[in-house]
Protein backbone atom coordinates (compact mmCIF):
# COMPACT_ATOMS: atom_id res chain seq x y z
CA UNK A 1 0.00 0.00 0.00
CA UNK A 2 1.67 3.35 -1.13
CA UNK A 3 1.06 6.54 0.39
CA UNK A 4 -0.47 7.54 -3.53
CA UNK A 5 -3.38 4.51 -3.08
CA UNK A 6 -3.96 5.54 0.45
CA UNK A 7 -4.91 9.12 -1.20
CA UNK A 8 -6.80 7.65 -4.13
CA UNK A 9 -10.35 7.20 -3.68
CA UNK A 10 -11.00 3.18 -2.60
CA UNK A 11 -13.23 1.05 -4.63
CA UNK A 12 -16.34 2.15 -3.57
CA UNK A 13 -18.70 -0.07 -1.72
CA UNK A 14 -22.09 -1.60 -2.83
CA UNK A 15 -24.68 -2.65 0.58
CA UNK A 16 -27.45 -4.69 0.13
CA UNK A 17 -29.24 -5.50 3.10
CA UNK A 18 -31.94 -8.71 2.47
CA UNK A 19 -34.65 -9.37 5.30
CA UNK A 20 -33.23 -7.79 7.94
CA UNK A 21 -34.86 -7.43 11.17
CA UNK A 22 -34.15 -6.43 14.88
CA UNK A 23 -36.19 -6.95 17.94
CA UNK A 24 -35.14 -5.05 21.29
CA UNK A 25 -35.76 -6.99 24.50
CA UNK A 26 -36.13 -4.93 27.65
CA UNK A 27 -37.67 -5.52 30.76
CA UNK A 28 -40.47 -4.01 29.99
CA UNK A 29 -41.23 -6.19 26.93
CA UNK A 30 -40.06 -6.48 23.62
CA UNK A 31 -39.55 -3.59 20.84
CA UNK A 32 -39.08 -4.61 17.12
CA UNK A 33 -36.69 -1.94 16.54
CA UNK A 34 -36.37 -2.93 12.25
CA UNK A 35 -38.55 -5.00 10.63
CA UNK A 36 -38.07 -6.19 7.20
CA UNK A 37 -35.68 -4.40 5.59
CA UNK A 38 -34.53 -4.71 2.23
CA UNK A 39 -32.43 -2.01 0.74
CA UNK A 40 -29.69 -1.92 -1.97
CA UNK A 41 -27.16 0.98 -1.84
CA UNK A 42 -24.91 1.68 -4.90
CA UNK A 43 -21.10 2.48 -5.19
CA UNK A 44 -20.78 6.03 -3.94
CA UNK A 45 -24.41 6.75 -3.47
CA UNK A 46 -25.36 9.49 -0.89
CA UNK A 47 -28.48 7.38 1.09
CA UNK A 48 -30.20 9.62 3.94
CA UNK A 49 -32.25 7.79 6.59
CA UNK A 50 -35.06 9.82 7.79
CA UNK A 51 -37.75 9.45 10.57
CA UNK A 52 -38.84 10.21 14.00
CA UNK A 53 -37.28 8.67 16.99
CA UNK A 54 -37.33 5.18 17.33
CA UNK A 55 -37.97 4.23 13.71
CA UNK A 56 -34.60 1.99 13.78
CA UNK A 57 -32.52 4.22 11.70
CA UNK A 58 -29.82 4.42 13.68
CA UNK A 59 -29.68 0.93 14.63
CA UNK A 60 -29.83 -0.14 10.77
CA UNK A 61 -26.40 2.06 10.54
CA UNK A 62 -25.15 -0.13 13.59
CA UNK A 63 -25.99 -2.94 11.69
CA UNK A 64 -23.70 -1.98 8.96
CA UNK A 65 -21.02 -0.97 11.18
CA UNK A 66 -21.23 -4.04 12.92
CA UNK A 67 -21.60 -2.48 16.50
CA UNK A 68 -24.99 -3.96 16.40
CA UNK A 69 -24.34 -7.76 15.58
CA UNK A 70 -27.61 -9.36 16.71
CA UNK A 71 -30.05 -9.07 14.14
CA UNK A 72 -31.65 -11.77 11.67
CA UNK A 73 -31.36 -10.82 7.71
CA UNK A 74 -28.23 -10.39 5.81
CA UNK A 75 -26.06 -7.39 5.93
CA UNK A 76 -23.17 -7.49 3.25
CA UNK A 77 -20.77 -5.00 1.76
CA UNK A 78 -19.75 -5.82 -2.31
CA UNK A 79 -21.11 -9.70 -1.61
CA UNK A 80 -19.52 -10.02 1.80
CA UNK A 81 -21.18 -10.74 4.82
CA UNK A 82 -21.16 -8.11 7.67
CA UNK A 83 -19.60 -10.05 10.45
CA UNK A 84 -17.28 -7.33 12.83
CA UNK A 85 -16.25 -3.05 12.67
CA UNK A 86 -13.75 -2.70 10.18
CA UNK A 87 -11.67 0.49 8.64
CA UNK A 88 -13.35 0.12 5.27
CA UNK A 89 -16.69 0.86 7.46
CA UNK A 90 -15.93 4.01 9.66
CA UNK A 91 -18.83 5.48 11.80
CA UNK A 92 -19.08 9.33 12.54
CA UNK A 93 -21.49 9.51 15.88
CA UNK A 94 -23.38 12.47 16.97
CA UNK A 95 -21.67 13.00 20.02
CA UNK A 96 -17.66 13.62 18.64
CA UNK A 97 -16.54 10.40 20.17
CA UNK A 98 -12.84 12.16 20.41
CA UNK A 99 -10.34 10.69 22.44
CA UNK A 100 -9.54 13.23 24.91
CA UNK A 101 -5.96 11.83 25.87
CA UNK A 102 -5.08 12.93 22.13
CA UNK A 103 -4.58 16.28 20.71
CA UNK A 104 -6.21 16.62 16.82
CA UNK A 105 -3.26 14.76 14.71
CA UNK A 106 -3.45 12.07 17.32
CA UNK A 107 -7.21 11.81 16.93
CA UNK A 108 -6.95 11.38 12.96
CA UNK A 109 -3.99 9.16 13.40
CA UNK A 110 -5.83 7.05 15.57
CA UNK A 111 -7.15 4.59 12.75
CA UNK A 112 -3.93 5.35 10.69
CA UNK A 113 -1.65 3.49 13.00
CA UNK A 114 -3.72 0.70 12.42
CA UNK A 115 -2.92 0.28 8.98
CA UNK A 116 0.72 -1.71 9.40
CA UNK A 117 1.35 -1.12 5.66
CA UNK A 118 1.60 2.88 5.96
CA UNK A 119 5.22 4.58 7.49
CA UNK A 120 5.10 7.50 9.99
CA UNK A 121 5.72 9.78 7.54
CA UNK A 122 3.00 8.21 5.08
CA UNK A 123 0.52 8.14 8.47
CA UNK A 124 1.65 12.23 9.00
CA UNK A 125 1.27 13.30 5.30
CA UNK A 126 -2.77 11.26 5.55
CA UNK A 127 -3.84 12.93 8.29
CA UNK A 128 -2.31 16.21 7.52
CA UNK A 129 -4.17 15.74 4.22
CA UNK A 130 -7.61 15.16 5.64
CA UNK A 131 -7.35 17.72 8.40
CA UNK A 132 -6.85 20.73 5.51
CA UNK A 133 -10.03 18.70 3.96
CA UNK A 134 -11.72 19.76 6.81
CA UNK A 135 -10.31 23.03 7.63
CA UNK A 136 -8.23 22.47 10.23
CA UNK A 137 -4.76 22.84 8.81
CA UNK A 138 -2.90 24.36 11.86
CA UNK A 139 -4.94 22.96 14.86
CA UNK A 140 -3.07 19.57 14.65
CA UNK A 141 -1.76 19.78 17.85
CA UNK A 142 -4.74 21.70 19.78
CA UNK A 143 -6.53 19.89 22.55
CA UNK A 144 -9.60 18.48 21.96
CA UNK A 145 -11.74 20.00 24.77
CA UNK A 146 -10.05 22.85 23.38
CA UNK A 147 -12.18 23.08 19.96
CA UNK A 148 -16.01 24.57 19.32
CA UNK A 149 -18.69 21.95 19.05
CA UNK A 150 -17.74 22.33 15.37
CA UNK A 151 -14.53 21.83 15.13
CA UNK A 152 -15.01 18.80 16.73
CA UNK A 153 -17.15 17.58 14.39
CA UNK A 154 -14.54 18.47 11.89
CA UNK A 155 -11.75 16.34 13.74
CA UNK A 156 -14.33 13.61 13.72
CA UNK A 157 -14.93 13.99 10.34
CA UNK A 158 -11.16 13.54 9.86
CA UNK A 159 -10.84 10.64 11.78
CA UNK A 160 -13.14 9.18 10.11
CA UNK A 161 -12.19 9.59 6.67
CA UNK A 162 -8.78 8.77 7.56
CA UNK A 163 -8.13 5.43 7.10
CA UNK A 164 -9.89 5.82 3.27
CA UNK A 165 -12.90 3.70 4.18
CA UNK A 166 -15.31 2.86 1.81
CA UNK A 167 -18.07 3.21 3.52
CA UNK A 168 -18.97 6.45 5.07
CA UNK A 169 -21.72 5.57 8.33
CA UNK A 170 -22.81 9.18 9.94
CA UNK A 171 -25.26 8.64 12.93
CA UNK A 172 -26.46 12.78 13.24
CA UNK A 173 -23.48 13.62 13.41
CA UNK A 174 -24.76 17.70 12.81
CA UNK A 175 -28.03 17.31 15.37
CA UNK A 176 -25.85 19.45 18.10
CA UNK A 177 -24.57 21.93 16.22
CA UNK A 178 -25.70 25.28 15.63
CA UNK A 179 -27.52 26.08 12.28
CA UNK A 180 -24.53 28.59 10.65
CA UNK A 181 -21.67 26.15 11.54
CA UNK A 182 -24.32 23.21 10.13
CA UNK A 183 -24.78 24.64 6.82
CA UNK A 184 -21.09 25.48 6.49
CA UNK A 185 -20.83 21.42 6.96
CA UNK A 186 -23.15 21.11 4.42
CA UNK A 187 -21.20 22.56 2.11
CA UNK A 188 -18.05 20.36 2.97
CA UNK A 189 -19.25 17.30 3.06
CA UNK A 190 -20.72 17.55 -0.48
CA UNK A 191 -17.30 19.03 -1.43
CA UNK A 192 -15.85 15.81 0.10
CA UNK A 193 -18.54 13.62 -0.72
CA UNK A 194 -17.72 14.89 -5.03
CA UNK A 195 -14.03 14.53 -4.12
CA UNK A 196 -13.87 11.27 -2.35
CA UNK A 197 -16.04 8.87 -3.52
CA UNK A 198 -17.55 7.36 -0.47
CA UNK A 199 -20.45 4.92 -0.58
CA UNK A 200 -22.29 7.19 2.60
CA UNK A 201 -25.15 6.20 5.12
CA UNK A 202 -26.37 9.65 6.19
CA UNK A 203 -28.90 9.30 9.94
CA UNK A 204 -31.10 12.39 10.30
CA UNK A 205 -34.35 13.54 11.41
CA UNK A 206 -33.82 16.82 9.49
CA UNK A 207 -35.25 16.28 6.19
CA UNK A 208 -34.25 19.70 4.94
CA UNK A 209 -30.84 18.26 6.02
CA UNK A 210 -31.50 15.24 3.94
CA UNK A 211 -32.55 16.81 0.96
CA UNK A 212 -29.65 18.91 1.02
CA UNK A 213 -27.31 15.69 1.15
CA UNK A 214 -28.52 12.76 -0.10
CA UNK A 215 -29.34 11.44 -3.97
CA UNK A 216 -31.20 9.17 -2.14
CA UNK A 217 -33.65 9.83 1.30
CA UNK A 218 -35.76 6.67 2.49
CA UNK A 219 -38.50 7.85 4.74
CA UNK A 220 -38.97 5.51 7.73
CA UNK A 221 -41.74 4.72 10.47
CA UNK A 222 -41.40 3.64 13.61
CA UNK A 223 -42.94 0.56 15.77
CA UNK A 224 -42.10 -1.87 13.84
CA UNK A 225 -39.56 0.05 11.74
CA UNK A 226 -39.76 0.22 8.45
CA UNK A 227 -38.73 1.87 5.47
CA UNK A 228 -42.29 3.59 4.43
CA UNK A 229 -40.85 5.76 1.03
CA UNK A 230 -38.19 6.50 -0.65
CA UNK A 231 -37.21 9.24 -3.15
CA UNK A 232 -34.89 10.38 -5.32
CA UNK A 233 -33.10 13.76 -5.09
CA UNK A 234 -32.65 14.95 -8.93
CA UNK A 235 -31.20 18.61 -8.05
CA UNK A 236 -28.26 19.25 -8.95
CA UNK A 237 -24.83 19.91 -6.55
CA UNK A 238 -23.45 21.58 -4.84
CA UNK A 239 -26.50 22.49 -3.17
CA UNK A 240 -27.41 25.00 -0.97
CA UNK A 241 -29.40 24.81 2.40
CA UNK A 242 -31.33 27.78 1.56
CA UNK A 243 -32.03 26.96 -1.95
CA UNK A 244 -35.99 27.65 -2.89
CA UNK A 245 -36.07 24.50 -4.94
CA UNK A 246 -34.69 22.31 -2.38
CA UNK A 247 -36.97 23.87 0.52
CA UNK A 248 -40.18 23.08 -1.57
CA UNK A 249 -39.08 19.31 -2.32
CA UNK A 250 -37.95 19.14 1.32
CA UNK A 251 -41.25 20.24 1.93
CA UNK A 252 -43.23 18.38 0.35
CA UNK A 253 -41.61 15.11 1.76
CA UNK A 254 -42.49 16.20 5.06
CA UNK A 255 -45.65 16.40 4.36
CA UNK A 256 -45.22 12.41 3.04
CA UNK A 257 -43.58 12.05 6.20
CA UNK A 258 -46.42 13.47 8.24
CA UNK A 259 -48.96 11.22 6.51
CA UNK A 260 -47.01 8.23 6.79
CA UNK A 261 -46.79 9.02 10.53
CA UNK A 262 -50.77 10.31 10.84
CA UNK A 263 -52.18 6.80 12.06
CA UNK A 264 -49.05 6.27 14.64
CA UNK A 265 -49.47 8.99 16.47
CA UNK B 1 -3.06 37.46 48.09
CA UNK B 2 -6.17 38.82 50.52
CA UNK B 3 -6.90 35.02 51.13
CA UNK B 4 -3.57 34.09 51.61
CA UNK B 5 -3.25 36.92 54.41
CA UNK B 6 -6.32 35.77 56.21
CA UNK B 7 -5.09 31.74 56.27
CA UNK B 8 -1.61 32.98 57.79
CA UNK B 9 -3.61 35.73 60.64
CA UNK B 10 -5.60 32.55 61.23
CA UNK B 11 -2.42 30.15 61.73
CA UNK B 12 -0.53 32.87 63.36
CA UNK B 13 -3.76 33.35 65.74
CA UNK B 14 -4.21 29.74 66.46
CA UNK B 15 0.30 29.37 67.19
CA UNK B 16 -0.42 32.39 69.29
CA UNK B 17 -3.55 31.13 71.76
CA UNK B 18 -1.61 28.03 71.79
CA UNK B 19 1.83 29.07 72.98
CA UNK B 20 -0.24 31.59 75.29
CA UNK B 21 -2.08 28.93 76.66
CA UNK B 22 0.54 25.87 77.04
CA UNK B 23 2.97 29.06 78.99
CA UNK B 24 -0.21 30.40 81.47
CA UNK B 25 -2.48 28.16 80.79
CA UNK B 26 -3.13 25.54 84.31
CA UNK B 27 -2.37 22.97 81.57
CA UNK B 28 0.67 20.82 82.52
CA UNK B 29 3.75 20.83 80.14
CA UNK B 30 3.01 17.28 79.79
CA UNK B 31 -0.31 17.21 78.46
CA UNK B 32 -0.04 20.33 76.16
CA UNK B 33 3.65 21.34 74.54
CA UNK B 34 4.16 24.63 74.20
CA UNK B 35 4.92 25.38 69.98
CA UNK B 36 8.29 26.74 70.87
CA UNK B 37 9.17 23.22 72.97
CA UNK B 38 7.78 21.45 69.61
CA UNK B 39 9.68 23.83 67.22
CA UNK B 40 12.96 23.11 69.87
CA UNK B 41 12.50 19.29 69.06
CA UNK B 42 11.75 19.29 65.55
CA UNK B 43 15.07 21.68 64.88
CA UNK B 44 16.89 19.30 67.77
CA UNK B 45 16.31 15.94 65.85
CA UNK B 46 16.40 17.40 62.52
CA UNK B 47 19.95 18.06 63.88
CA UNK B 48 21.51 15.20 65.05
CA UNK B 49 19.62 13.38 62.21
CA UNK B 50 17.22 10.96 63.98
CA UNK B 51 14.46 12.60 61.72
CA UNK B 52 15.90 11.88 58.47
CA UNK B 53 16.64 8.68 59.02
CA UNK B 54 13.30 7.96 60.46
CA UNK B 55 12.25 9.28 57.46
CA UNK B 56 14.17 7.53 54.88
CA UNK B 57 13.01 4.35 56.33
CA UNK B 58 9.11 5.43 56.65
CA UNK B 59 9.23 6.49 53.05
CA UNK B 60 11.38 3.24 51.84
CA UNK B 61 8.66 1.39 53.53
CA UNK B 62 5.92 3.52 52.55
CA UNK B 63 6.85 3.22 48.50
CA UNK B 64 7.71 -0.37 48.39
CA UNK B 65 4.02 -1.18 49.75
CA UNK B 66 2.71 1.63 47.55
CA UNK B 67 4.37 0.19 45.00
CA UNK B 68 3.18 -3.48 45.39
CA UNK B 69 -0.11 -2.17 45.87
CA UNK B 70 -0.58 -0.46 42.71
CA UNK B 71 1.46 -3.22 40.87
CA UNK B 72 -1.64 -5.94 41.97
CA UNK B 73 -4.26 -3.43 41.90
CA UNK B 74 -4.67 -1.94 38.83
CA UNK B 75 -4.13 -5.21 36.58
CA UNK B 76 -6.76 -6.91 39.10
CA UNK B 77 -9.07 -3.86 39.05
CA UNK B 78 -8.57 -4.43 34.92
CA UNK B 79 -9.75 -7.95 35.16
CA UNK B 80 -12.39 -7.54 37.36
CA UNK B 81 -13.30 -4.84 34.63
CA UNK B 82 -13.68 -7.08 32.19
CA UNK B 83 -14.48 -10.59 33.56
CA UNK B 84 -17.98 -10.93 35.51
CA UNK B 85 -17.25 -13.53 37.36
CA UNK B 86 -14.16 -11.94 39.15
CA UNK B 87 -16.45 -8.80 39.50
CA UNK B 88 -18.84 -11.30 41.42
CA UNK B 89 -15.99 -12.90 42.96
CA UNK B 90 -12.78 -10.72 44.22
CA UNK B 91 -15.01 -7.45 43.69
CA UNK B 92 -17.41 -8.58 46.51
CA UNK B 93 -14.14 -9.22 48.82
CA UNK B 94 -12.55 -6.08 47.80
CA UNK B 95 -15.17 -4.17 48.92
CA UNK B 96 -15.52 -6.20 51.78
CA UNK B 97 -11.53 -5.92 52.80
CA UNK B 98 -11.26 -1.79 51.95
CA UNK B 99 -13.92 -1.16 54.96
CA UNK B 100 -11.73 -2.98 57.19
CA UNK B 101 -9.37 -0.24 58.62
CA UNK B 102 -6.03 -1.31 57.92
CA UNK B 103 -5.26 -1.53 61.53
CA UNK B 104 -6.98 -4.21 62.22
CA UNK B 105 -4.77 -6.49 60.10
CA UNK B 106 -1.91 -6.24 62.83
CA UNK B 107 -2.65 -8.88 65.35
CA UNK B 108 -2.71 -11.03 62.18
CA UNK B 109 0.40 -9.90 60.44
CA UNK B 110 2.10 -9.88 63.91
CA UNK B 111 1.45 -14.03 64.61
CA UNK B 112 1.93 -14.63 60.51
CA UNK B 113 5.24 -12.67 60.22
CA UNK B 114 6.50 -11.41 63.63
CA UNK B 115 8.20 -8.71 64.19
CA UNK B 116 9.52 -8.19 60.60
CA UNK B 117 9.37 -5.61 57.81
CA UNK B 118 7.46 -8.25 56.15
CA UNK B 119 4.55 -7.59 58.62
CA UNK B 120 4.78 -3.90 57.69
CA UNK B 121 4.17 -4.81 54.41
CA UNK B 122 1.74 -6.92 54.48
CA UNK B 123 -0.07 -4.27 56.22
CA UNK B 124 0.53 -1.30 53.65
CA UNK B 125 -0.33 -3.61 50.66
CA UNK B 126 -3.83 -4.73 52.86
CA UNK B 127 -4.32 -0.81 53.52
CA UNK B 128 -3.85 0.13 49.44
CA UNK B 129 -4.77 -2.59 47.54
CA UNK B 130 -8.37 -3.27 47.57
CA UNK B 131 -8.99 0.57 47.29
CA UNK B 132 -6.97 0.85 43.72
CA UNK B 133 -8.65 -2.46 42.81
CA UNK B 134 -12.02 -0.51 42.75
CA UNK B 135 -10.84 2.37 41.80
CA UNK B 136 -9.58 0.93 38.70
CA UNK B 137 -12.59 -1.06 38.11
CA UNK B 138 -14.61 1.94 38.42
CA UNK B 139 -12.19 3.52 36.47
CA UNK B 140 -12.88 1.55 33.17
CA UNK B 141 -16.57 0.96 33.69
CA UNK B 142 -16.67 4.47 33.54
CA UNK B 143 -14.98 4.77 30.38
CA UNK B 144 -18.29 5.97 27.60
CA UNK B 145 -19.05 3.02 25.13
CA UNK B 146 -18.78 5.42 22.34
CA UNK B 147 -14.56 5.26 23.00
CA UNK B 148 -14.76 1.75 22.54
CA UNK B 149 -17.50 1.57 19.73
CA UNK B 150 -15.33 4.30 17.48
CA UNK B 151 -12.09 2.70 18.43
CA UNK B 152 -13.43 -0.27 17.21
CA UNK B 153 -15.06 1.17 13.47
CA UNK B 154 -11.00 2.10 13.02
CA UNK B 155 -9.61 -1.37 13.77
CA UNK B 156 -9.09 -1.56 17.30
CA UNK B 157 -9.62 -4.91 19.20
CA UNK B 158 -7.83 -6.56 21.89
CA UNK B 159 -4.54 -5.39 23.58
CA UNK B 160 -4.14 -2.15 21.14
CA UNK B 161 -8.20 -1.77 22.67
CA UNK B 162 -7.19 -2.64 26.38
CA UNK B 163 -3.84 -0.51 26.07
CA UNK B 164 -4.29 2.39 23.23
CA UNK B 165 -7.89 2.88 24.52
CA UNK B 166 -9.42 1.63 27.75
CA UNK B 167 -6.41 2.27 29.79
CA UNK B 168 -5.84 6.28 28.88
CA UNK B 169 -9.56 7.21 29.03
CA UNK B 170 -9.86 5.44 32.36
CA UNK B 171 -6.56 7.60 33.22
CA UNK B 172 -8.48 10.14 34.96
CA UNK B 173 -10.00 7.81 37.23
CA UNK B 174 -6.99 5.49 38.06
CA UNK B 175 -4.96 8.90 38.89
CA UNK B 176 -7.63 9.36 41.82
CA UNK B 177 -7.88 5.85 42.93
CA UNK B 178 -4.14 5.63 43.07
CA UNK B 179 -4.22 8.81 44.84
CA UNK B 180 -6.81 7.24 47.45
CA UNK B 181 -4.23 4.41 47.43
CA UNK B 182 -1.66 6.53 48.35
CA UNK B 183 -3.54 8.16 51.59
CA UNK B 184 -4.40 4.88 52.71
CA UNK B 185 -0.84 3.53 52.56
CA UNK B 186 0.48 5.78 54.33
CA UNK B 187 -2.04 5.74 57.21
CA UNK B 188 -1.74 2.05 57.00
CA UNK B 189 1.77 2.57 57.64
CA UNK B 190 1.46 4.71 60.93
CA UNK B 191 -0.60 2.61 62.49
CA UNK B 192 1.75 -0.66 61.31
CA UNK B 193 4.66 1.42 62.76
CA UNK B 194 3.23 2.52 65.65
CA UNK B 195 1.84 -1.55 66.63
CA UNK B 196 5.03 -3.47 66.03
CA UNK B 197 8.31 -2.51 67.30
CA UNK B 198 10.69 -3.78 64.79
CA UNK B 199 14.52 -3.78 65.21
CA UNK B 200 15.42 -3.34 61.49
CA UNK B 201 14.49 0.28 61.21
CA UNK B 202 12.81 3.15 63.43
CA UNK B 203 10.39 5.13 60.94
CA UNK B 204 8.56 8.31 62.31
CA UNK B 205 5.69 6.02 63.87
CA UNK B 206 8.09 4.42 65.81
CA UNK B 207 9.80 8.04 67.25
CA UNK B 208 5.63 8.97 67.96
CA UNK B 209 5.35 5.84 70.19
CA UNK B 210 8.59 6.36 71.93
CA UNK B 211 7.91 10.28 72.91
CA UNK B 212 4.50 8.54 73.96
CA UNK B 213 6.56 6.06 76.19
CA UNK B 214 8.89 8.88 77.18
CA UNK B 215 5.95 11.08 77.96
CA UNK B 216 7.87 13.64 75.81
CA UNK B 217 5.04 15.17 73.99
CA UNK B 218 6.90 17.82 72.27
CA UNK B 219 8.51 14.79 70.20
CA UNK B 220 4.87 13.36 69.67
CA UNK B 221 3.39 16.79 68.80
CA UNK B 222 6.60 17.75 66.45
CA UNK B 223 6.17 14.10 64.95
CA UNK B 224 2.34 14.80 64.14
CA UNK B 225 3.79 18.15 62.38
CA UNK B 226 6.12 15.89 60.23
CA UNK B 227 3.73 13.23 59.25
CA UNK B 228 0.83 15.96 57.80
CA UNK B 229 3.84 17.71 56.43
CA UNK B 230 4.94 14.95 54.43
CA UNK B 231 1.62 13.71 53.62
CA UNK B 232 1.02 17.09 51.91
CA UNK B 233 3.98 17.56 50.03
CA UNK B 234 3.43 13.84 48.65
CA UNK B 235 0.32 15.13 47.33
CA UNK B 236 1.62 18.22 45.94
CA UNK B 237 4.72 16.80 44.69
CA UNK B 238 3.42 13.45 43.10
CA UNK B 239 -0.31 13.94 42.50
CA UNK B 240 -0.48 17.64 41.42
CA UNK B 241 1.55 17.42 38.19
CA UNK B 242 -0.94 14.39 37.19
CA UNK B 243 -3.67 16.11 37.93
CA UNK B 244 -2.44 19.45 35.98
CA UNK B 245 -1.56 16.96 32.86
CA UNK B 246 -4.96 15.47 33.17
CA UNK B 247 -6.58 18.96 33.20
CA UNK B 248 -4.56 20.08 30.03
CA UNK B 249 -5.94 17.33 28.26
CA UNK B 250 -9.33 16.54 29.36
CA UNK B 251 -10.29 19.92 30.37
CA UNK B 252 -12.75 20.57 33.00
CA UNK B 253 -13.08 16.52 34.35
CA UNK B 254 -16.60 15.62 34.36
CA UNK B 255 -18.06 18.59 32.62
Amino acid sequence: MSLASELEAPPPAKIRLAGVSKIFTTNRGTVQALDDINLEIGDGEFVCFVGPSGCGKSTLLRIVAALERSFTGTAEVNGKMITEPGRDRTVMFQEHALFPWLDVLGNVMFGLKLKPALTNKDRLEVARYYLKLVGLDGFEHANIHELSGGMKQRVALARALAPNPRVLLMDEPFASLDAMTREQLYGDLQKIHAARKKTILFVTHNVREAVCLGDRVLLFSPRPGRIRKEFKIELPRPREFNDVAMASLAAEITGELKTILAPAL
Amino acid sequence: MKQFLAALAFFAALLGAWEYTARHGEVSAVLLPAPSAVWQYIVGAAKDGTLAEATLVTMKRLFLGYAVGIGIGIPLGMLLARFKFLHNTVGTLALGLQTLPSVCWVPLALLWYGQTEKAMLFIVVMGTVWAVILATEHGIRQIPPLYREAAATMGSRGFHLWFRVLAPASLPHIVSGTKQGWAFAWRSLMAAEIYITILSGMGIGHLLHYGRELHAMDQVVGLMLVIIVIGFLADKIIFSPWERFLHRLWGLLNS
